[in-house]
């Protein structure tokens, strides 16, 4: 019984992480209709620039501080550069483009930093965990994770809601023709909402690798369970994408609890049998 | 002295022409009505206009700019809106929400605001905080005019205000655009609707087929000679 | 399957005042291919009285490669069904030849037919559940599916679970007419296997080649091309969209389950990383479509070619060849989406395999006939 309140638990936790994997592939979606296949590269990719910066001697915090605008600064940078001259009804140069960016940032951390697994020194909070009793305990490190899904959902839907630039966003998001009738220029919109996306990636790649190990390959991986927290979750919505985060969690802590070779394929099943029941995801917007 | 003009406007919908040299002139506070039938170009000279359709330098002049080579965004900011055909509101986004993202594109200092758009259509305020796919037609209306208000035109541009609304509607847009002329704002409509055009505009133009067929002003133009230019007889 | 290519030309169409034109797909250049391409097969396949086992090795690749960038172009290009997921069916065609082989005891090249059609079962309930999702969310879709196929293969502990498995070698030896081929070219076993190999990759890649072409130019090519154009208009001319996609998503799988279960025959060893491999067998092919031209016949085939001296000269480079690849694939994107083929065929206006229906005679435009004005 305990086993598995500590596995509930531990899935809610992992949702965490996958929701701030999931929030900048919602982000982009919600916005401009894109899908970045190199989502998951670019979560990797802050983990080992902060562990470059950490392997220089700059503190953990500041490195985080430190590659969270250089990340921004990418994706706008990427979406100005590239993605903005790609728009349109068709959607296979979005894709190949970032298919092909994903192959070159794995490929170039594998040059850089090697095949090796490696993990972001956190400091003593890295293994420290509030103990509940009966064995099952929190993991700070975690639930701190937990808490900035939590929070970085929190900031995104105030700017969302609450500023004339949200707005806009919104707006552009509904209906780029009019929107550029307003005065809104769609092209700076996307090449924001791009650097938004990559800043919490940068997030993201913090707590990867302040929770577990990584390495260059793993990208990917994480693409595929960002990607099922948004559809799971139902497009449009970041409350939606934390819960779509949480149910990939749970799918894959209960599937390791019966047997640890089934952690991942639990997850994709979980996703599968949503996809069949739910196709529009758990929580629709109302408009589409 | 013109706020706006057009010389010898051109458009393309991909390889297919669509306007074949437009040139038309819009005064200062002037209401200028577009009429002609369907297919003559009227909403895609708007859209020329506007900066939604790529279309030649030079060709189109505001307050004396060339903005032939600028985008829809920069436009607005120099003073030029566009009420889109079908009101095409912003889906997601309340009623007031709407009418904020108007002001995105604002130009200095002018007559319309929140408050004063709200004076203009009690109703919006009401209904502000409504999502913008739960009024009626008429409403909706309200809200794209309005919406188009909040950048401060010099010049509005209003794309068939009364399609598919009912006439007691219709005539309450229509006293909109009276109290909207009255604050200096040149406007420009294209309807299909005859008696409503000619009833505000002080002057009017005639598409057919991409090209001008008849301007000058309503009770100049004889039922013959509208007829004629409408319909190509 | 009824695949009729009998109105290959000439096809008169409606006739309208003033203006008669015909349509046709034939084109002075496409009769003037078909007299090379037969004998080029023909010699082809009588390389193996020539050639030495490594050149045979490498064109097997080549083949097979090709056959799996035709399937996807017929998927991406002319159905719109961008997959990043094609793994799937490689890798399970793969499996099923081994079962049917190592567990089942049946002769190779009839468990690679078997493997087509497990491809194709599998490829249906996959269909349907990644339908429910749209344009690019389709292509991460199908990527789902072939990470689920994978993790479950490697559960299975028969086939070699994680590690994966070698094929014994008594089931290669006991391939139909191994003997025939060591009698005719007086080779050795192994050779002759590579030979067999070969002629199979030979068969496979022309037999897709005909099959994707013929499908183009019959009513399912006609029904694919409305569909590019506008998914609701086809529909309402009485194209059923999700049946045409369906029919195409799993005739492709049974074809892309064949060449996966041949290439794992060569390879003798299989593992479920190799068998589901992104990179491999979707990468690799993506580039293939696109350097090449996708949407069009001749693309692949210039596609592989450019592919094949890539990887000649720059694999020994490890990530960087891989950083290239990816760094040429964004630049094409960027500058040239429609490849080489793409923009030859523009330049030069000439059609070596014309799939597209194009209107002959003279042609009047009237303003009156365009939707445009709104």
């Amino acid at each position: 019984m305990f086993g598995w309140i500590d596995t509930v638990i531990q899935g809610i936790l992992l949702g965490g992480l996958y929701s701030l994997y999931a929030t900048g592939l919602s982000v982009i979606f919600g916005i401009m209709r894109l899908v970045n296949l190199a989502h998951g590269d670019l979560i990797v990719l802050p983990a080992f620039l902060m562990l470059a910066l950490v392997g220089v001697g700059v503190p953990i915090v500041l490195a985080l501080a430190i590659v969270v605008p250089l990340m921004y600064a990418g994706g706008y940078v990427l979406q100005t550069v590239m993605l903005n001259r790609v728009l349109g009804r068709n959607i296979l140069p979005p894709l190949l483009i970032t298919f092909g960016l994903s192959i070159i940032v794995q490929n170039g951390l594998l040059e850089g930093f090697s095949a090796d697994t490696r993990f972001l020194n956190v400091g003593p909070l890295q293994s420290a965990s509030l103990p509940l009793g009966g064995g099952i305990a929190f993991g700070i490190m975690p639930l701190i994770c937990l808490a900035a899904a939590v929070a970085v959902i929190v900031l995104l839907n105030a700017v969302f809601y609450r500023t004339a630039v949200g707005r806009a966003f919104r707006a552009t998001s509904d209906d780029v023709q009019i929107a550029q009738l307003m005065g809104i220029n769609d092209r700076s919109i996307y090449a924001l909402t791009m650097g938004i996306a990559l800043a919490v990636c940068a997030v993201a790649g913090f707590f990867l690798g302040a929770r577990s190990n990584f390495d260059p390959s793993i990208g990917p991986a994480r693409l595929l369970y960002a990607f099922e927290a948004v559809i799971i979750g139902g497009l449009g919505s970041l409350w939606g994408t934390l819960a779509g985060g949480i149910v990939v969690g749970l799918a894959q802590t209960i599937g390791a609890h019966l047997d640890p070779e089934w952690q991942i394929l639990a997850g994709h099943v979980a996703f599968l049998i949503v996809l069949v029941i739910r196709p529009r995801g758990l929580f629709p917007r109302a408009v589409d | 002295m013109a706020v706006l003009e057009t010389h010898e406007l051109t458009a393309f919908y991909g390889d297919f022409q669509a306007l074949f040299g437009i040139t038309f002139a819009l005064d200062e506070g002037e209401t200028v009505a577009i009429i002609g039938a369907n297919g003559a170009g009227k909403s895609t000279f708007l859209k020329a206009v506007a900066g939604l359709l790529p279309r030649q330098a030079a060709a189109v002049r505001l307050a004396g700019r060339d903005i032939g080579t600028l985008p829809a965004y920069e436009i607005v900011k120099l003073g030029l809106s566009l009420v889109p055909e079908g009101r095409r509101l912003f889906s997601s986004l309340s009623v007031e929400e709407n009418l904020l993202v108007g002001a995105y594109g604002r130009r200095g200092e002018g007559p319309w605001s929140l408050a004063t758009v709200y004076r203009l259509f009690p109703i919006l305020e009401e209904r502000r905080h409504t999502p913008s796919t739960a009024l009626s037609g008429g409403q909706q209306q309200m809200v794209a005019i309005g919406r188009s208000l909040m950048s401060n035109p010099r010049v509005l541009l209003c794309d068939e205000l009364s399609l598919g609304l009912a006439p007691i509607v219709i005539r309450d847009i229509y006293a909109a655009l009276a109290d909207i002329k009255q604050h200096g704002t040149s406007v420009v409509l294209v309807e299909q609707d005859l008696v409503h055009a000619m009833s505000v505009a002080d002057r009017a133009y005639c598409f057919m087929e991409g090209r001008v067929s008849l301007s000058g002003r309503p009770r100049e133009l004889s039922r013959d000679a509208i007829h004629a230019a409408y319909f190509g007889l | 399957m009824s695949i009729d290519g009998s109105n290959s030309a000439g096809l008169s169409a409606a006739h309208s005042p003033g203006s008669r034109f015909t349509v046709t797909r034939a084109t002075p250049a496409s009769t003037i291919t078909l007299l090379i391409a037969v004998p080029m097969i023909l010699i082809l396949a009588a390389l193996p009285a020539f050639a030495n086992r490594t050149l045979l090795q490498e064109l097997f690749y080549v083949f097979t490669m090709l056959a799996l960038a035709q399937l996807w172009n017929l998927l991406a290009g002319s159905a719109g069904l961008i997959s990043v997921g094609q793994q799937a069916f490689v890798g399970t065609g793969a499996y099923a030849l081994f079962a049917f082989t190592v567990v089942g005891g049946l002769d190779p090249i009839l468990s690679i037919m078997l493997a087509g059609v497990t491809a194709g079962v599998v490829a249906i309930p996959a269909a349907l559940i990644v339908f429910r999702l749209r344009g690019a969310y389709f292509a991460i879709g199908t990527w789902v599916v072939a990470e689920v196929c994978r993790l479950i293969l490697a559960q299975v502990k028969q086939l070699g679970g994680g590690t994966g498995t070698s094929l014994p070698p008594d089931v290669a030896s006991s391939m139909i007419g191994l003997d025939f081929v060591r009698n005719l070219f007086t080779v050795r076993g192994p050779a002759a296997r590579d030979i067999i190999s070969y002629w199979l990759a030979l068969v496979l890649a022309v037999g897709t080649f005909v099959l994707v072409y013929r499908l183009l130019r019959s009513r399912y090519g006609l029904a694919l091309s409305a569909i590019g154009d506008s998914e609701a208009a086809a529909e309402s001319t009485g194209v059923d969209v999700f049946r045409t996609k369906l029919f195409i998503y799993v005739v492709t799988a049974i074809v892309t389950g064949m060449a996966g279960a041949l290439i794992f025959l060569q390879k003798a060893r299989i593992s479920p990383d190799g068998a589901y491999s992104l990179i491999d067998w979707t990468a690799y092919v993506i580039f293939i479509v696109v350097i090449g031209g996708i949407g069009t016949m001749e693309g692949p085939i210039i596609g592989v070619a450019v592919f094949y001296l890539l990887q000649y000269y720059l694999a020994a480079l490890g990530s960087w060849y891989l950083i290239l690849l990816g760094g040429l694939a964004i630049m094409l994107m960027l500058f040239a989406p429609s490849g080489i083929w793409g923009v030859l065929s523009r330049r030069l206006d000439i059609s070596l395999f014309p799939v597209r229906r194009r209107l002959v005679g003279p042609l009047k435009h009237s303003a009156g006939e365009q939707n445009g004005e709104s």
